[in-house]
């Protein structure tokens, strides 16, 4: 539970007690957390630890078996109309539809978020994601570092406060993928926006992330910025951190505490 | 609340033309998309219509019941495709995986399920005013003839092509594709209840009343007294439409239901089987 201690003034986001069953599997087994605003947090753990529950919960897209999470002072899902005009999220695993153009499907895009001035408003995003020559071609024929360029405009659309991201970078070279990390850095910076992120990319979280929540099984493992995590398993990188938890070495956190 | 919390918790009608616009631009950029929505009822029409001619040619009855099979074959369209609209629509954001956008969007249900709505009428419009217009050029039939008759069966058609199709989409969204077949087939479970092509009396006694509780059963009874007997049955109609909006609103309260049923059982992203 969340207690005075470990809790922000005006969080952002708050999850409380999160349990989520699907009939036997228990997929999220009371966790909490409150993320601060303009806060980067990186949510992370081994393939079934809970973070696209914790995810989905957050987004409004589950409901709780019990316990609550809260997004701008709206409980999700039940209150999700008041706010997700001020969210968005960005994942590999949700495609735009593929035979809009650019331009289309950020038209769309842009008018379910009730974005103001939207033809200025697609110009300077594509200006800023350099998709301006692209803007009339079909989503569909687009490279896959142009693509995650064009849902990373469709995440940005509304300027949200609240940016939900699942593996931003997931499938690009290492070179796009630096240049999506230095645009979303750059948003955060500009927007004071509040940014919960998973991913498997250990550096990237390291490079975007202030705070790293570690799930297993469901339950959160450990919860702190990745460079107490690192001195306190005594590693050298978060990737090292990470392959602790996910197989059950705990022995160097121990020996340090 | 604030003024901006105000207009995204409302009906947003914006939100409704940015969904209908989405299909629009989808319907546009794809040819054999627009195809499909005349080729089938053209090709059931100048079937049905030529039958016609040849049963006037050997029948005296059917000599009296000119146009029947022809306005029952458009009739029946109306309701197949509207419902058909509505679905494949549905089926689009499934198949382009873009459902999670939607369902992480602004956009509410009843915004998703009225742009559905919009698109069948649209899909319809494209497809059956062609075909309506070869049936008077092939066999002088005029569906437009029938004036406020057709109106009337057009919105109860539509009124139970809806409630199908809300029906249908919640059931799409709580197991996923795994319930696409009945989105191409569960109307068809209509054809032979709703007595097409043949007046209500041929069925079996104890089948009669399921036919009657079927609002497009009263449109094609309706259909048949205006072409054999002259008669427009706004009684029928009346029945039909009161049917009607208890069907539409169980429909939507099972589309809710479904909704919310999966939104406990996160199936809302797995699109998949």
């Amino acid at each position: 539970m969340l207690s005075a201690a470990t809790m922000p003034a005006d969080p952002t986001i708050t999850v409380d007690c999160l349990v989520k069953i699907y009939g036997k599997d228990v997929a999220v087994d009371g966790i909490s957390f409150a993320l601060k605003p303009g806060s980067v947090t990186a949510l992370l753990g081994a393939n079934g630890a809970g973070k696209s529950t914790t995810i989905a919960t957050i987004m409004g897209l589950l409901t709780p078996t019990s316990g609550r999470a809260t997004v701008l002072g709206a409980e999700m899902p039940r209150q999700r109309h008041r706010v997700l005009h001020r969210m968005n999220f960005e994942s590999p695993y949700v495609d735009m539809p593929m035979r809009l153009t650019i331009q289309q499907n950020l038209t769309v895009f842009g008018m379910l978020y009730g974005v103001a001035n939207l033809p200025e408003r697609i110009a300077r995003l594509a200006a800023e994601l350099e998709l301006t020559e692209l803007l009339d071609r079909p989503t569909g024929k687009l490279s896959s570092g142009q693509k995650t360029r064009v849902s990373l405009a469709k995440s940005l659309i509304n300027e949200p406060d609240v940016l939900l991201l699942d593996e931003p970078t997931a499938s690009l070279d290492p070179d796009t993928a630096d240049w999506v990390r230095g645009r979303l850095e750059r948003y955060c910076r500009e927007r004071h926006a509040t940014v919960l992120l998973a991913s498997h990319n250990m550096a990237e979280v390291e490079r975007l992330c202030e705070r790293v929540i570690m799930m297993k099984r469901g339950r959160i493992e450990d919860d702190d910025t990745p460079e107490r995590l690192i001195a306190r398993y005594g590693r050298n990188t978060l990737e090292e951190v990470f392959l602790d938890i996910a197989r059950g070495r705990t022995d160097a956190r121990e020996a340090a505490q | 609340m604030s003024v901006q919390e105000n207009e995204a918790v409302m009906f947003s009608t914006r939100r409704v033309l940015a969904m209908v616009l989405r299909y629009w631009y989808l319907l546009r950029s794809s040819w054999p998309r627009i195809l499909d929505l005349i080729y089938w009822p053209a090709v059931q029409m100048l079937m049905w219509g030529f039958l016609q001619l040849y049963l006037n040619q050997n029948s005296g009855f059917f000599n009296k019941a000119g146009g029947t099979f022809i306005g029952a074959v458009l009739l029946w369209d109306i309701l197949f495709r509207g419902q058909l609209g509505f679905s494949i629509s549905f089926l689009e954001e499934m198949y382009a995986r873009n459902m999670g956008n939607l369902m992480m969007s602004p956009l509410r249900p009843v915004e998703f399920v009225t742009a559905l709505m919009v698109m069948s009428i649209i899909r319809l419009a494209i497809g059956m005013v062609p075909v309506s217009l070869l049936a008077i050029a092939f066999f002088g039939f005029n569906l437009w003839g029938f004036g406020l008759a057709l109106a009337a069966f057009f919105l109860n058609l539509i009124l139970t092509s809806w409630a199908i199709g809300i029906f249908v989409a919640g059931l799409l969204l709580r197991n996923g594709l795994g319930a696409e077949s009945l989105a191409w087939t569960f109307m068809f479970l209509f054809l032979p209840l709703t007595c097409v092509y043949y007046p209500v009396a041929v069925l079996p006694v104890w089948l009669q009343p399921v036919a009657w509780s079927l609002p497009p059963t009263y449109v094609f009874e309706g259909m048949r007294a205006l072409l054999i007997d002259h008669v427009f049955r706004a009684d029928l109609m009346i029945e039909a439409f009161a049917i009607n909006v208890g069907l539409f609103a169980a429909g939507a309260v099972a589309f809710f239901m479904l909704l919310r049923s999966a939104r406990r059982h996160g199936t809302l992203l797995q699109t998949g089987e």
